[in-house]
This record gives structure tokens, C-alpha cells and sequence, in this order.
């Protein structure tokens, strides 16, 4: 399978280069216990990887069994508003147990708070977040969390060494080796 | 696995077998209820496995969607009728589970996704129009979640060729 929507630097959440030759895209549900299983796993593949590589995040929340991934995910894209995704998104990762109130979490990081808090009420990202969620499906995504490496669901497990030799294994690394 | 290849699966083009069967411990749901509009029928193994839970949760979250083409959302599986109620209580589902339990597996037969050794139905989509035409099927590895793609295109094909007839 195929990511649907391909990466948008306007649109998308991108650590890393912008324009790094891999691209690592993750859905993910801030309430599964995998994907906080995953949180660590991405940044030592980030490390490994150094500036060869962009980590797309995605949004996947399965509310049904999640009741709090939904909320968490717009407040995720409220702190993103405010340019503080990425700070958000590890605090709600390596604090899992305080998912039922992200402003609590979001307090401790310099935000409009009143602005965050509007938003959040007013539901303003709840389109955004359903959009990643339609994307995902398109993408044939099934489960969180679910990765895509340069466009290409990744289909085996998810350790570091795995999916830094699937990285590696890459024709666009194969291509980059021979000016390394 | 000789009995698996010796059945198969409904194809597209192909009339959709009528079925009535329990939703809950006193009601029962029939296809032909549904005449009129899409419906997407799934096959899976059974309740409470891990697969399954991801599967009919996704469709749960895709609700909206569904009914964005007018569709029908029906699941089936061979466990009883008060195992669904517990199951889809657990994992809040929105839509219906029937269970194709006496005579067992019935309707999977029909459809050609009866696992005959295991006792369970294969894990498989199908996607029948508004006059009961089967116009997409698909059968999974057992283990596999098949997601929804499939089953999205399926849909947008149909309505996009209602909009041209």
C-alpha cells in the first residue's frame, strides 16, 4: 500500500530536513499503547538516521476504544497552532496516564493558553484531525501505529534496527551511498 | 485447506444470497431490508480476537463515511447472538453484528467464506449495490486487518456510476 496524501510541508507536521531524501510517516493514536511503545523507537531511529531523515506525524485516533485520543489529538494540533507540536506530541507520549487533560500538559509549555483553550472548546482542529484519519484509511492503514517509509506502508515490526535497515534498504539510500 | 479451495468466494456481478439473521437476542436483521441502498457486508473470524477488534473499530470510526454513499454497515461473524452484545458493547460499536450461529455458518456458505475445518467464516468484504448485485468482494488473510480502501473505492466507483446513468 500507498500513502494517499502525499507529504506537504505546508500542511504536514515534518521534523527533520524538509527535503531529506527518507521520509518516515507515522499514524498514531495518542492514546495506544503501542504508539507511545513507538515514541522512543522513532527517536533513536531519528538519531540513527541524522539528517537523511523527515518524521512525518499523522493522526489516527480510534475514539471507540480511545476516549480521550480525539481530544488529544486537537490539542496536539492547538499547541502545532501555536508552533509547539512537536513539544506536545512528546509530552502526550511519555504521559499517557495525564491524556484527560492536555491543557495540564500544554500549561507547562509557554502557550497563548487562552487561545489554546478557545480553540480546543471550539473544536477548530477536529477537520484537520479527520482528515489525517481519511488519509490513513486511503493509505491502508489498520492499526496504530502504522508507518510509511518514502511513500511505502511498512509492513514488518517496528524495532529500531528494523526500520533502520528498511530505511537503508531504500533505492533512494542505494542511490545516496555512492556519494557518501 | 483442500476444502477452502474447493469453495468460492461470491464474486462481483453476482446476486447477493438474501440472509435473515439475529442482531440481538430478539431481533433479527434481513439483506433484503436493505434493498434500495449499498450495504457493506463483512465476514470475520469471531469476537474478541485482537484482528477483529481492530477491524470493527476502524469501521466504527468510518461510520460517517459510510453514510456519506447511503451505505448500510453489517458484520458477521458465527458466535452467538449475546457474545455479539457483550463485544459490541465493549468496543461501542455503532452498527450491527449478526450472528450466523444455527444453522452455523449458513450464510458464510453462501457467500463461499465458510472455513469448513475451523468452523469460522473467512475474514471478507463485500460490497452489494442498491438492486442486491455483489459489485466488489475480497477475502483477507486470516490475520490480516484488510483496513477499508477496498471497501471506500468500492463505494465511490458505485456512486460515481449512479451519477452517470
Amino acid at each position: 500500500m500507498r500513502l494517499s496524501v502525499p507529504v506537504d510541508p505546508r500542511r504536514d507536521h515534518i521534523q527533520g530536513p524538509p527535503h531529506a531524501p527518507l521520509t518516515l510517516v507515522e499514524y498514531g493514536d495518542y492514546e495506544c499503547p503501542y504508539c507511545a511503545m513507538a515514541y522512543p523507537v522513532v527517536k533513536a531511529v531519528q538519531r540513527e538516521m541524522g539528517r537523511e531523515l523527515r518524521f512525518v506525524f499523522r493522526h489516527f485516533p480510534l475514539t471507540s476504544v480511545h476516549p480521550h485520543a480525539q481530544a488529544a489529538a486537537e490539542a496536539a494540533e492547538a499547541a502545532g497552532a501555536q508552533g509547539r507540536f512537536w513539544e506536545i506530541h512528546g509530552m502526550l507520549y511519555r504521559h499517557q496516564d495525564m491524556l484527560g487533560s492536555p491543557p495540564l500538559l500544554a500549561s507547562r509549555l509557554d502557550l497563548d493558553m487562552a487561545r489554546f483553550m478557545n480553540e480546543l472548546m471550539n473544536r477548530v482542529h477536529a477537520a484537520r484531525v479527520r482528515e489525517d484519519f481519511v488519509s490513513g484509511v486511503r493509505s491502508g492503514v489498520n492499526g496504530t501505529p502504522a508507518f510509511f517509509i518514502n511513500g511505502i506502508r511498512h509492513d514488518g515490526s517496528w524495532d529500531v534496527e528494523t526500520l533502520v535497515s528498511a530505511l537503508e534498504g531504500t533505492p533512494e539510500v542505494a542511490a545516496l551511498g555512492r556519494y557518501r | 485447506m483442500k476444502a477452502q479451495s474447493m469453495q468460492s468466494v461470491l464474486q462481483a456481478g453476482r446476486p447477493a444470497p438474501d440472509f435473515s439473521l439475529n442482531s440481538t437476542p430478539d431481533q433479527r436483521v434481513a439483506l433484503s431490508d436493505f434493498l434500495g441502498q449499498p450495504v457493506v457486508l463483512f465476514f470475520y473470524p469471531a469476537d474478541w480476537s485482537p484482528v477483529c477488534g481492530d477491524q470493527v473499530v476502524l469501521y466504527n470510526e468510518l461510520m460517517p463515511v459510510f453514510k456519506g454513499h447511503n451505505a448500510t454497515l453489517l458484520g458477521a461473524s458465527v458466535d452467538g447472538p449475546w457474545c455479539h452484545l457483550a463485544f459490541s458493547k465493549d468496543r461501542k460499536l455503532v452498527y450491527p453484528l449478526l450472528s450466523d450461529f444455527e444453522p452455523k455458518g449458513e450464510v458464510a456458505r453462501a457467500y463461499g467464506v465458510y472455513r469448513q475445518g475451523e468452523g469460522i467464516s473467512e475474514r471478507a468484504l463485500f460490497v452489494i449495490d442498491t438492486e442486491g448485485i455483489v459489485r466488489w468482494s475480497y477475502v483477507s488473510p486470516i490475520g490480516v486487518n484488510p483496513g477499508a480502501d477496498g471497501i471506500l473505492s468500492a463505494l465511490e466507483a458505485m456512486t460515481h456510476q449512479e451519477t452517470f446513468r
